[in-house]
């Protein structure tokens, strides 16, 4: 009977401190994820670092804000260039405006070293935002978006592309940043960089500011998923710069794009209006002509790589 | 005190392990194939003496390339769902779906593929995990189910099939 009671004791106890352990859901309104001052919706906490990255993600011509969050005292172990290491408790929000606020995303790591992907919808008034449905919304009615309608994603979809990097959070990179390094370092919220890069801030290896561009865009909107180290380096498809081997990476690309066939079907795919075809499949449904553009001339002219069809 | 003789018989049970457990998941892989219905839309179907039956001579090679269609009937009303003669092509709401090449051939087929991108791709519904959306008739919503050991299973026997080259049109979006 003792033997039961101890049992029963110890059971308790391991209960209560898996349950303390545990981690809480994510707040129904965006107003308790911290971004904000107590009381307001548009005053951003000081502690809050806003950010931009030099290659953006072309999101349907979204006017995007973008900002950091670390724990007190925590900083970012930056020694491996390309996969910068965020400690539990960082948060990262980007908030999204078609004509008005529509969506904010909160990436958060949390204490076992898990990321959570969440989204807030604002309401038309802008005074607030909801926590999204785990499932997404298919077309939000926003007036300023592509035809009406504006697509909140599911937390699969934030997967689909966060989960093809190595490092989940997109964005916040010792390339994407590099005019900012010495500014964060200097912080001492990012320890470890190699002094080479503090030196010489990263810069993707190109000929021409313009073809610098077009890596940079093929970085920014297809390299988390096309990229020779994720779940999809199979299909041999390399888009991802990187800081430390910018040369190699570079190199990469232009093989990649050199192999039969793929030069048109980038192309294609970037600029094609059937959604099961267009690339990148998630987020999109406006081309992005002015890119798109870059993208064709940078293949045409300086890559001298074929746009049309292969006999 | 073992007798010397059996020391041989061990070592070979042991060096043949693996290669019994790769039968057992290439027999479990056919098994979980064949009573899934991956050949009902997988593998063209033909008009047999006995009727309508599935080309096993290009099995589960999907949509064949060279067997173009008309347009799609309109999704109206209570018949909403058509399927092509060979039943690889579907039409619906969703617009035309046709059946992916699952043989193992690298250009076309799944040849390239790892285990992570097919079993990711069951798992959420999206072309290895990531891309665009798998569609109906697919039945993502049950198949995602699967155990890790049954895709596993799957995906190595699909990877061992005869290999058929054979480019499937990409999936067509609902007419406006």
């Amino acid at each position: 009977m003792r033997v039961l009671a101890l049992l029963l004791r110890v059971l308790a106890l391991l209960w209560l401190a898996g349950a303390a352990q545990a981690t809480p859901p994510p707040p129904q309104h965006l107003d308790d994820t911290g971004l904000f001052e107590a009381g307001s919706s548009t005053a951003v906490r000081p502690e809050n670092l806003a950010f931009a990255p030099q290659y953006e993600l072309w999101s349907d011509g979204a006017a995007k804000r973008r900002w950091l969050y670390l724990p007190p005292g925590a900083s970012i172990d930056a020694s491996r260039p390309d996969a910068w290491e965020f400690p539990p408790g960082t948060k990262a929000w980007k908030e999204f405006s078609q004509g008005r606020r529509v969506e904010t995303r909160l990436i958060e790591r949390l204490p076992d070293g898990a990321w959570r992907f969440v989204a807030y919808v604002w309401n038309a008034e802008g005074t607030q935002a909801v926590l999204a449905p785990e499932a997404g919304i298919a077309a939000l009615p926003v007036a300023g978006a592509p035809r009406g309608r504006y697509t909140i994603p599911s937390r699969s979809d934030c997967l689909a592309c966060h989960e093809g990097a190595e490092v989940p959070l997109l964005g916040f990179s010792a390339l994407q940043l590099a005019r900012e390094l010495e500014r964060l370092a200097a912080s001492g919220r990012l320890r470890n960089l190699p002094a080479s890069l503090l030196a010489s801030p990263p810069r993707i290896a190109a000929p021409s500011e313009s073809a610098r561009a077009a890596l940079g865009y093929l970085h920014a909107n297809c390299g988390h998923c096309h990229n020779h180290t994720g779940p999809l380096a199979a299909t041999g498809l390399a888009f991802a710069q990187q800081a430390a081997a910018p040369q190699a990476s570079a190199e990469r690309t232009l093989h990649s794009l050199s192999s039969a066939g793929t030069s048109v079907d980038v192309v294609r795919r970037v600029r094609s209006s059937n959604p099961y075809v267009r690339m990148p499949p998630v987020g999109v449904s406006l081309i992005d002509a002015k890119n798109v553009a870059l993208i064709e001339s940078w293949i045409r002219h300086d890559l001298r790589l074929p746009l049309e069809p292969y006999p | 005190m073992m007798p010397r003789t059996a020391l041989p018989l061990i070592a070979a049970a042991l060096l043949a392990a693996p290669a019994y457990a790769d039968e057992a998941k290439l027999a479990r892989g056919k098994y979980l194939v064949t009573i899934a219905g991956c050949n009902d839309c997988h593998t063209p179907w033909k008009m047999g003496a006995q009727g309508p039956e599935p080309d096993m001579s290009r099995m589960l090679s999907g949509h064949p390339q060279d067997f173009a269609l008309p347009p799609a009937p309109k999704p109206e009303g209570p018949w909403t769902v058509s399927a092509a003669v060979t039943n690889t092509a579907w039409a619906g709401p969703w617009g035309v779906s046709f059946t992916a090449n699952l043989t193992p051939d690298r250009e076309t087929g799944l040849g390239k593929w790892t285990q992570r991108n097919f079993t990711e791709t069951i798992r959420t519904g999206r072309h290895m995990g990531r891309g665009r959306p798998i569609l109906p008739p697919m039945p993502i919503p049950m198949y995602k189910h699967f155990t890790d050991a049954d895709l596993e299973a799957i995906f190595t026997y699909l990877q061992s099939i005869p290999v058929v080259k054979n480019r499937v049109p990409e999936p067509l979006p609902p007419a406006k």
